[in-house]
């Protein structure tokens, strides 16, 4: 079991992080200290929570490239809610966030389904026309800072057991997934879905269907990120998050997710997102001029996938031989 | 086709002589025309105040403020040409776009009428002069005075800027670090890039505190960085120790100033844009002054615009908003 999980891709991840974090400790003395690694874990947690839901929908052999643009127009409304009716209370405008999320993302999943677009078309058309719909609502103007109620700005902030809300919800999001992902018939129906789509048919899976939910609930997880971006950042404007869909693609890559589908876990995902967010939160401090940290991070992911890739493919060939020997 | 083509010109030929008698008959009012980029816009509201300023204040003026419902240049051409047919003295316009308006605005001046550009400005054979509200050296010079001002012991500061490439950016910089010399005690100890992109701006502000946890200052010329920077200072609880300036919009930063993460920032004022635009366009059209390269033109309290080769000037440095005006600006732009 140990043996297993120390050849696993997450355990190479994870020493990759440790490595990363230990790394940038020596150019940055206090990084590696608890309370700043959970502030990095906090710092990380909207893109693993919407890395989580990329996942499923990459699992399926689709990809949702709308995302960010769908947390930045529920952002926007959330905020303009807040801004012109202070006295809403938060939880409802966050049950608003993931129902204009889900609704949003139920929309890529049916032009997924029943008009059977490429994904990659359908979500590159909303991630524009998502866009295009915070402009057309908010005209443009930003929601600022003091335009916000104190209660919205304060919920992700707010500490309990020593983390703050945010972390907790990220922290939420990925028990949840684990359970999804592995104990349901849902979950174990994205790989089926992605792995083999016409296997899947065959064993009484709706593969448009099983799309259509991963979609959906990529969507409402993005709707959620949306209140919990706009209130972490305390503005709102048109382009909030922007370019944002490619880190999440690239944590759900370097988690070790194939883009081909079928393969992937959630602890990927989540090391993944957070080996990113590592990267993200170090070049500040290390001391790297602005210049290179582009081509670092860009480095990283390429290493990275590399490194994936050859991980897939020698498996392929294990799984091969095996069969070869059991016959 | 070709006769036809000749009685046109001709025809425009006489509509502008007889434009331009009519535009000497008309009372002695000087009429000055403020072309905006769209009506309803806060900004221009508060130019169109400072241009019935002037005009109060130099008597014979009558301000007629206009321009598209939308920011587009067609409704600027639509709006210049109706300017036209009423045979205004003067139009300054904000273009929407610096070479549509090109045609629309060369015809207005061959029927003697003065054109300026200001704010934002149209190609120099569209105008006889455009007025920049600031310059790049007077930017550069206001923001680190902005950030010493608030010093008087010195201190350690750091630049949090748009993108490693933005242009504007690089030069306000730049100008900042030439005049260095006149603040010894003030050292800048770094400069990050935001990308003009809010979680990244916060991230790199949170990454200055860390790596100089004795900063004091922190200078964002650009309004996505200074809004998150502020945001950054006041998570890390930092309120009081580490100051946030730079240039920002007073709705952008009404909540900084009031929670003290930035003690002042700068940005033009519109009100001061449209006193001396109003001032320009009235020496220009009652011939007071000529718009030609090295020429100064009055501008009434704002002091005098001197022309560079491309007929630009620069109004003044960037106006400071602080704890004093903030309230009234936050709803105007």
């Amino acid at each position: 079991m140990i043996a297993k999980f120390l050849k696993s891709r997450e355990a190479i991840l994870l020493a990759a992080v440790i490595a990363l974090i230990l790394l940038v400790e020596t150019r940055f003395a206090g990084f590696a200290a608890p309370s700043n690694l959970a502030g990095v874990f906090n710092d990380t947690s909207i893109l693993i929570i919407l890395a989580l839901g990329q996942m499923a929908v990459i699992l399926t052999k689709c990809i949702d490239l709308s995302l960010a643009s769908n947390l930045a127009l529920t952002g926007m409304v959330v905020a303009m809610i807040n801004a012109t009716a202070p006295g809403v209370p938060v939880i409802a405008l966050i049950a608003l966030a993931i129902g204009m999320g889900v609704v949003m993302g139920m929309f890529n999943g049916i032009l997924v389904w029943k008009l059977d677009i490429p994904p990659i078309v359908v979500t590159l058309g909303t991630l524009t026309i998502y866009r295009g719909v915070i402009f057309l609502i908010s005209d443009g103007a930003w929601i600022n800072a003091h335009e916000m109620s104190g209660g919205f700005k304060a919920f992700p902030r707010a500490e309990f057991l020593g983390l703050p809300v945010l972390s907790w919800i990220a922290l939420l999001i990925v028990g949840l997934f684990v359970v999804l992902i592995g104990r349901t018939g849902l979950g174990r129906a994205f790989y089926a879905v992605g792995g083999n789509p016409h296997a899947a048919v065959y064993t009484g899976i709706s593969v448009g269907f099983t799309r259509f939910m991963a979609f959906t609930i990529a969507g409402g997880l993005a709707g959620l990120c949306g209140y919990l971006w706009v209130s972490r950042y305390a503005v709102a404007y048109v382009d909030v998050a922007g370019g944002f869909e490619l880190d999440v693609v690239a944590a759900c890559v370097i988690g070790g997710i194939s883009i081909a589908g079928g393969i992937g876990t959630v602890g990927g995902a989540v090391l993944g997102a957070l080996f990113l967010g590592v990267i993200k939160n170090a070049l500040p401090v290390a001391g790297i001029s602005p210049f290179w940290q582009l081509a670092i991070s860009g480095a990283a992911i390429i290493i990275a996938v590399a490194f994936n890739a050859r991980g897939e493919r020698s498996k392929g060939r294990v799984i091969l031989k095996s069969a070869e020997h059991a016959q | 086709m070709k006769t036809l083509t000749k009685l046109a010109a001709g025809l425009s030929l006489g509509a502008a002589l007889l434009g331009s008698t009519a535009a000497m008959a008309q009372d002695d009012d000087v009429r000055i025309a403020l072309v905006v980029k769209s009506l309803g816009n806060g900004f221009f509201e508060a130019a169109n105040r400072g241009a019935e300023e002037a005009a109060e204040e130099i008597g014979n003026v009558e301000i007629i403020y206009t321009g598209p419902t939308d920011t587009t240049a067609e409704g600027q051409i639509e709006v210049i040409n109706s300017l036209i047919a009423q045979q205004v003295d003067a139009i300054a316009v904000s273009a929407n776009d610096p070479d549509a308006l090109v045609p629309a605005l060369k015809k207005a001046m061959q029927r003697g009428i003065t054109v300026i550009s200001w704010d934002s400005g149209v190609a120099p054979e569209g105008r006889e002069m455009h007025l920049s509200p600031s310059s790049h050296e007077l930017i550069g010079q206001t923001i680190i005075k902005l950030a010493a001002d608030e010093l008087p012991e010195g201190g350690d500061v750091a630049v949090l800027s748009a993108t490693s490439t933005s242009t504007n950016q690089n030069i306000w910089i730049e100008e900042m670090n030439k005049v260095m010399d006149q603040y010894p005690d003030i050292n800048v100890v770094a400069t990050v890039y935001g990308d003009d992109l809010a979680d990244k701006s916060y991230r790199e502000a949170q990454g200055l505190m860390q790596t100089y946890p004795d900063l004091d200052a922190i200078i964002a010329p650009t309004s996505v960085g200074i809004v998150a920077a502020a945001q950054a200072v006041a998570d890390a609880g930092k309120i009081g120790e580490v100051n946030v300036t730079g240039l920002g919009l007073p709705s952008e930063m009404a909540g900084a100033v009031e929670s003290g993460a930035s003690k002042s920032f700068a940005i033009w004022n519109p009100v001061d844009l449209g006193y001396a635009t109003t001032y320009l366009a009235y020496n220009l059209a009652t011939d007071q002054a000529e718009a030609e390269p090295g020429a100064e033109v009055g501008m009434g309290r704002m002091g005098s615009a001197t022309l560079d080769d491309n007929n630009e000037a620069a109004m003044s440095e960037p106006f400071k908003y602080d704890a004093s005006n903030i309230d009234e600006f936050k709803s105007v732009f």
